[in-house]
């Protein structure tokens, strides 16, 4: 292959006059991590919402429930990153739009991001949560409402505390992907970790530099969250609550 | 390391073989001549130099030069016929093709420079572009200074942006610069409002306004900012296919033959919609077809 490989390009003044190229990207990882922890805040209280309400007895609200999470999970997130930014700001009332639209850059192209985000992985959370809170025995429910809890402490202090024990280690994943997909929002503007590593190929041409520093951040990246997650894991067990019967612990 | 040694054992065997082997092919032109093939790289929308038209076909006036390079290059070869396999590219994807073999000519619109020269190398330029700026007549942005603080769009990764965020720091101009994913999306950032005005290679703003919903209520800036030689891109240290290459498109030049192609596409109706840019020659590209060069060097075409 006739490629002229150049490590030391990290090292030298990037196309926009801020730093190295090596800054550049590393500017790149923290706007990634800004729109993907932001994002998760949002998918981790509306998911878990979403997903009670599927749960509970009341018809209108497992409706309301499921349309969410078939909505937001059945359309392609790159279309949904461009519905948010492109289309909202024309339905909304003018001076609403005027006001999104006028919003200063990088921030016009952060906060659709982080909603896109946020709402599409609140879906998969949803969808976690109910099957978190289905695969308990229906027992517990009834046991907690037979003495005398109301339907709302019985999920505060029985269902959900057993429920999220167990879907600890999909929403590992899920908080996974939320770091990867966070680089659609290239696509609006934002000029996170992939966007930056294309940008420096475009500048310098050296393509498999780039994308291999992008590579090695995003794995760096999700190293720390997968060991973050495992002390959660551990920090949280309750001897006895999952390995029921010694069934082997679900990995992920 | 292999770049040091491939032309040291190169050297080697020339000097060990008869000097009739001074004669054989190398590189490209070997692997050509060897399997009768030779691959163009193209682009999906880079209208009017290489896109798909409403028949799904590759074609454009960086298409039209390519071929007659492939017929320059079956003539040296003395090859009955080259079959010609066309390989879409994008940006990200075409210094891999071209590098690893899977492409032996880009072309489309890509800017020769300086710096990209250390990776691959550019025939004589085809087309010489300059930064402008397109926005809405109702917006009345005569000239840079009235940008002053407004939010203004470019394509992100393109000499364009670069060369905003440098004048912008230089000028004390204060504009908010937003980088978009491609042209058209950056388009449709000014259509909608969010941004005043889009910097781009004029002959693509001309193709953008062209295409655009409403054509007469956009206006591209008079002046123009810096200068862009567009050229097709072969690798590099491959001497004697650069050397056809370069014979080719000085042909073309000389001859004259250009003038009928680039009429064609920049002065005639063009496929899908039949939309006439009416872009004369610029008097730099003027300049280039009197005397081709394939400078990476913008000074070189002022």
């Amino acid at each position: 292959m006739k490629y002229n490989w150049n490590w030391g390009i990290f090292w030298q003044p990037a196309a926009d006059g801020s730093g190295t190229w090596l800054h550049y990207l590393l500017v790149g990882v923290v706007w990634t991590l800004a729109t993907a922890l932001a994002a998760w805040v949002i998918a981790l209280a509306v998911g878990s919402v979403i997903g009670v309400m599927r749960t509970t007895p009341n018809r209108w609200a497992v409706r309301f429930g499921n349309g969410y999470v078939e909505l937001f999970r059945n359309v392609p997130l790159l279309v949904q990153m461009f519905l948010w930014f492109f289309v909202l700001p024309e339905v909304v009332p003018q001076a609403l739009g005027d006001w999104i639209k006028q919003m200063p850059p990088p921030w016009s192209a952060y906060f659709p991001a982080v909603l896109c985000l946020g709402f599409y992985t609140a879906a998969r959370v949803a969808e976690q949560v109910r099957a978190g809170i289905q695969s308990l025995p229906r027992g517990q429910m009834m046991a907690a409402t037979a003495v005398g809890f109301t339907l709302a402490q019985a999920y505060r202090h029985v269902v959900l505390p057993q429920a999220y024990r167990i879907i600890l280690p999909p929403l590992t994943s899920e908080f996974l992907n939320i770091i990867k997909n966070s680089s659609v929002a290239l696509t609006i503007g934002l000029l996170e970790l992939t966007a930056r590593a294309r940008s420096m190929q475009e500048f310098t041409f050296q393509v498999f530099e780039a994308f291999t520093a992008a590579t090695i951040l995003y794995l760096l990246l999700n190293i720390v969250i997968v060991f973050g997650m495992r002390w959660v894991e551990k920090r949280l067990a309750v001897p006895g609550l999952i390995a029921v019967g010694g069934a082997p612990q679900a990995g992920h | 390391m292999r770049t040091f040694i491939l032309p040291v054992v190169a050297a080697l065997a020339l000097a060990v073989a008869q000097p009739a082997a001074a004669q054989e092919l190398t590189g490209t032109l070997k692997k050509i001549k060897d399997t009768g093939t030779i691959t163009l790289g193209h682009r999906d929308t880079s209208i009017p130099f290489s896109y798909y038209d409403d028949k799904q076909q590759v074609v454009g006036y960086a298409m039209d030069i390519c071929l007659r390079i492939v017929d320059a290059i079956k003539n040296e070869l003395k090859l009955q016929k080259v079959d010609v396999k066309l390989n879409p590219v994008t940006s990200a994807t075409r210094i891999p093709l071209m590098a690893n073999g899977t492409i032996d000519l880009e072309c489309g619109s890509t800017t020769n420079n300086l710096e990209r020269q250390k990776q691959v190398a550019f025939t004589i330029t085809h087309y010489v572009t300059a930064n402008r700026y397109v926005a809405k007549k109702a917006s009345k942005v005569d000239k840079l200074a009235d940008l002053k603080g407004k939010t203004v769009v470019s394509t992100s990764g393109t000499t364009n942006l670069k060369w905003l965020t440098e004048e912008n720091q230089k000028q004390n101009l204060g504009m908010n610069i937003v980088a978009a994913k491609d042209h058209a999306e950056a388009f449709l950032m000014v259509e909608t409002g969010r941004a005043q005005a889009f910097f781009m290679d004029d002959i693509l703003l001309y193709s953008l306004v062209a295409n655009a919903r409403n054509p007469g209520e956009w206006m591209i800036g008079s002046e123009a900012y810096t200068v862009e030689p567009y050229g097709i891109m072969l690798r590099r240290e491959d001497p004697a296919f650069k050397k056809v290459v370069d014979n080719a498109v000085a042909q073309l030049y000389k001859s004259g033959q250009i003038n009928p192609i680039y009429e064609k596409w920049f002065l005639k109706p063009v496929p899908p919609k039949g939309i006439n840019l009416n872009v004369p020659m610029s008097p730099q590209f003027k300049k280039v077809v009197a005397n081709p060069t394939d400078s990476g060097d913008p000074a070189a075409y002022q």
